[in-house]
């Protein structure tokens, strides 16, 4: 992800401070984090003070402050995938990636999360990869799954 | 400004159309338990302890008054079996934070509260916001914020801002009630920014911490 | 893409799609719904498309990829016009037969709908136990509808109840329409939703803004994010009449981050309707102007309430403000805002087109019109569901649904998710109606229904309910920051055979001043589930606590 693209992200929202979430939305999704310098950059562009980014950013789960792994592995714990076992498979993932809610491996390779419901009940419990729904998943395929990520 | 007539506690009181009722009730004397509130900052309805019925066209709610406006015939009581018992559990579950913070203790003293009734987790702040809101709308400086959501919000002081302006200026230590604004500060210098403050004495500015006046009715006597 | 500028033009427009649509053309309709998706129906589709181009079937067949159908659990759905043939659980390799069967006029028996007790078959839409017994005014066009097509919308009649409101009523009369139709808030609330366009509508500020909520927080609540992702025209449709009728001359579409079919449909929706001339300047030469943008929640439950969701409009966090200050009257930048739920707009053109007398024949005496209802947990048939109100939970849970799961009975239904209610099996009979639900703890909410089966624990379920909720609060109110971590500890103690005398007494001290002293309905509503529990199933609580504490009870 080059600074330039991040540049001209918070170019096109310069002196819009009610585009804030915009702004960081955009530099999330292309830079998988926001770093602490180009918060700054943001509040001084979009004229808000720092401390009202750094409550945003810390406020959604969908920022995050320190950089991401190549892969975001997401069990959902919805209702209907609690009801069906998603504890489970979430310990499943816990164990095999020795990575707890919200972390990400030395390596980089993976981010785990836990997190709301996706909308696919009817296919719960499911595990999510970089975006790819594993649905009706099970504790023992899990690990086949993972595999397919380097 | 148009005058509006309310009841606050069987008591006729006069107030005027943009009135919330904790300054109407203030006006007349009538003193409610405040923690969140400050004269010098937008009202913030954080800490609910200003609590208080409404009764309006029949129907009763419980609204906290620094935010509520006034309006004509409201019945508004500020002592009932409800509210207190919301102000105790509030002091109860503050308490789990700083159980020794001197408007707490006072405050459980009128209520019954118990100190000890919920999981203790002495992490100090009760996320009030008086230092956050002074330092935002009184000296514009913004060098303390809010970060997280839920259980896991707690104040921030921002380094490089802190730096070059809390130690000059050190006004929110004394509004803290529980002294953890200042500790905060002092972390974070520890650990963000030793020996690198902006200050032209050594002297604590802190200037002498006001007081808000907490009645000192036992519960028994105030039913 | 031609601009229309006058009614005249879209009626002429409109005439050309349905002309140049040879009604007895074979259709296979592909479901790309959320479920769907996640067992690669898109793999079936480019099947589809494959064999279409293999056998040069072009001008034989059309394969058209929609919405949600509904019948989520067993998918991939595939539904064949004419004659609405249901297909389940199709793969890549049913697909040559599909297409073979489907140019003879035949049908392929062994994935048609087969009841799971006497096996009997049942090929059309009409006869599928799920299908039959619902009434799906606003889910029925799902099947019809490419969401990436508006010519698809309009050929379903799609924006004629626009083209009425613009033309043959004043914005005063599609309210007291709207009034007269008793819509009630379908997000949660249940709120009348003409008063609260009145109250927008007569609030003196003129900027005045409406907004679709589709940030659908509630857990195993669905049904939203599918009615947006598979015909999205249909809910700006009713955000333009609405917008007509209250004064409004911008509207904001706000929904998840996290679905990029979704973000993808909306999007493009947006752009036609304005390259049609249905959104922007002179709408129809009629005179009214209505943008709309599109914006993003960034993860969290708590921007789906009102209030808060305006602040994140606006680039602030989500903070919900007390509900005395109505935003209605002041909202967004502090302007007169309406914000109604993705299924209470939804029903909006169908009650201009239909009219109010219309839709208040249908449903319970204060509950009108239909419920989509997000069917889930121990249950056969999971899916989307559209009932009309006052229909009994029975009929939902086992006529639609089929019953529990895996041969268990019943114990429990929840509604409302983590701000809802449990009730136990033997009120089934219970109609499915806003304030009748209330009365019995289970507030509809959004309308996700959950069956609970035998095995399943209460205790556990509130203490998920409240984990939930203690991640989602903002953390500005004390009561909802610390009451609901203390009562999740507690029961968290209890699921762990920790419980200890006196902790049922400090949750019901919680729950009640967490219910009265939060500043929003999240808190207010977060002890709800545990009221219920405590309501319904108190002896399940209290031996856990005799059990532990040896005997001594509270």
């Amino acid at each position: 992800m080059c600074e330039r693209d991040i540049d001209d992200i918070i170019e096109k929202y310069r002196g819009q401070p009610s585009s804030l979430i915009h702004a960081l939305v955009e530099i999330q999704h292309a830079n998988h984090w926001l770093p602490r310098e180009v918060m700054h950059q943001v509040a001084d562009a979009l004229e808000v003070p720092f401390s009202q980014v750094m409550q945003i950013a810390s406020f959604y789960k969908a920022f995050s402050l320190t950089p991401k792994g190549r892969h975001e592995v997401h069990v959902c714990t919805g209702m209907t995938c609690h009801l069906r076992g998603a504890a489970k498979l979430q310990a499943m993932v816990e164990e095999l990636t020795g990575l707890k809610d919200g972390e990400t491996d030395a390596e980089s390779r993976f981010t785990f999360e836990t997190g709301a419901c996706l909308g696919s009940c009817s296919i719960g419990p499911e595990l999510i990869v970089d975006g790819k729904h594993y649905g009706r998943m099970t504790p023992e395929k899990v690990e086949e799954v993972l595999k397919r990520y380097e | 400004m148009s005058e509006i007539i309310l009841t606050i506690d069987d008591k006729e009181v006069k107030a005027t159309a943009g009135m919330t009722v904790l300054q109407a009730a203030q006006q007349a004397g009538i003193v409610i338990p405040t923690l969140c509130h400050h004269e010098k900052l937008e009202a913030f309805g954080g800490c609910r302890l200003c609590i208080v019925e409404v009764e309006v066209r029949g129907w009763t709610n419980y609204v906290v008054s620094c935010l509520y406006p006034v309006a004509k015939d409201i019945v508004v009581r500020t002592r009932s079996e409800k509210v207190d018992k919301i102000r105790k559990v509030i002091v109860e579950e503050l308490m789990a934070h700083a159980p020794d913070a001197p408007e707490l203790v006072k405050l459980a003293e009128v209520y019954g509260a118990n100190r000890d009734r919920f999981e203790r987790q002495q992490s100090f702040c009760i996320v009030c916001g008086l230092c956050v809101r002074y330092c935002n709308e009184v000296k514009q400086k913004n060098a303390v914020g809010f970060i997280d959501n839920g259980a896991e919000r707690e104040i921030s002081f921002i380094p490089e801002i802190a730096k070059n302006e809390c130690w000059e200026c050190q006004e929110c230590f004394a509004l803290c009630p529980t002294s953890y604004a200042q500790a905060a500060y002092l972390l974070t210098e520890a650990l963000a920014f030793p020996g690198e403050r902006k200050a032209t004495d050594h002297v604590s500015r802190a200037p002498e911490p006001t007081r808000r006046v907490i009645p000192l009715i036992p519960v028994a006597a105030a039913t | 893409m031609p601009k229309l500028h006058s009614v005249a033009e879209l009626q002429e427009f409109r005439a050309e799609i349905l002309a140049s649509r040879d009604l007895a053309k074979p259709c296979i309709a592909v479901c790309a719904g959320a479920a769907c998706d996640g067992m690669d129906s898109a793999a079936v589709a480019a099947a589809f498309l494959a064999e279409m181009d293999k056998q040069k079937l072009g001008g034989k067949l059309e394969v058209r990829t929609t919405g949600c159908h509904g019948y989520c659990e067993k998918g991939p759905n595939v539904v064949v016009t004419p004659g609405e043939i249901c297909y389940f659980e199709v793969q890549p390799t049913d697909v040559a037969e599909v297409v073979a069967a489907t140019l003879k006029g035949e049908v392929v028996d062994r994935l048609v709908y087969k009841d799971p007790n006497t096996g009997a078959q049942a090929v059309h839409m009409s006869e599928v136990p799920f299908y039959k017994h619902q009434m799906r005014l606003l889910m029925g066009d799902n099947p019809k509808i490419d969401p990436m097509r508006i010519d698809d919308y309009l050929a379903v009649g799609g924006y004629a109840a626009l083209v009425k409101a613009l033309t043959e009523m004043t914005p005063v009369q599609v309210l007291d329409e709207v009034k007269k139709a008793n819509l009630r808030g379908r997000g949660g609330g249940g709120f009348p939703a003409g008063s609260k366009w009145e109250t927008t509508r007569n609030a003196p500020e003129k900027t005045k803004y409406v907004i679709v909520n589709g940030h659908e927080g509630e857990s195993a609540a669905f049904m939203d994010r599918a009615m947006l992702t598979g015909n999205p025209h249909k809910i700006l449709e009713g955000l333009i009449i609405g917008a007509y009728a209250i004064g409004a001359q911008k509207g904001f579409m706000y929904t998840r981050h996290d679905m990029p079919l979704l973000e993808k449909h909306v999007r493009n929706a947006l752009v036609q309707a304005k390259e049609y001339g249905l959104l922007g300047e002179n709408i129809l030469g009629s005179g009214f102007d209505f943008e709309c943008e599109l914006h993003f929640d960034v993860g969290i439950f708590v921007s789906g309430e009102s209030s808060a969701l305006m602040r994140s409009i606006e680039g602030n966090p989500p903070e919900p403000r007390p509900k005395y200050i109505r935003t209605s009257v002041s909202g967004i930048w502090d302007k007169p805002s309406n914000l109604n739920n993705v299924e209470t707009w939804a029903n909006v053109p169908q009650i201009i087109s239909k009219g109010a007398d219309w839709f208040t024949s249908i449903g319970s005496e204060k509950s009108k019109g239909t419920k989509l209802i997000s069917l889930s947990g121990n249950v056969v048939n999971s899916g989307i569901v559209e009932v009309p109100m006052g229909t009994p939970l029975r009929t939902l849970a086992f006529d639609i649904g089929g019953g529990v799961r895996d041969g268990k009975t019943l114990k429990a239904i929840h509604f409302g998710g983590a701000m809802g209610g449990s009730i136990p099996a033997d009120l089934i009979d219970a109609p499915l109606d806003f304030d009748g639900m209330s009365k019995l703890g289970a507030p509809i909410g959004a309308g996700g229904l959950l069956l609970m089966d035998e095995d399943t624990d209460m205790i556990e379920v509130a203490r998920y309910l409240l984990d939930f909720l203690v991640n989602e609060s903002c953390g500005k109110c004390a009561p909802c920051r610390e009451g609901m971590p203390q009562m999740l500890h507690i029961l968290t103690n209890m699921t762990q055979g920790k419980g200890k005398a006196g902790d049922l007494e400090r949750l019901e001290d919680l729950a009640e001043v967490t219910g009265l002293g939060s500043l929003c309905a999240l808190g207010k509503t977060s002890a709800d589930p545990l009221k219920s529990m405590l309501r319904y199933f108190k002896p399940e609580y209290e031996a856990r606590i005799v059990n532990i504490a040896g005997g001594s009870g509270t």
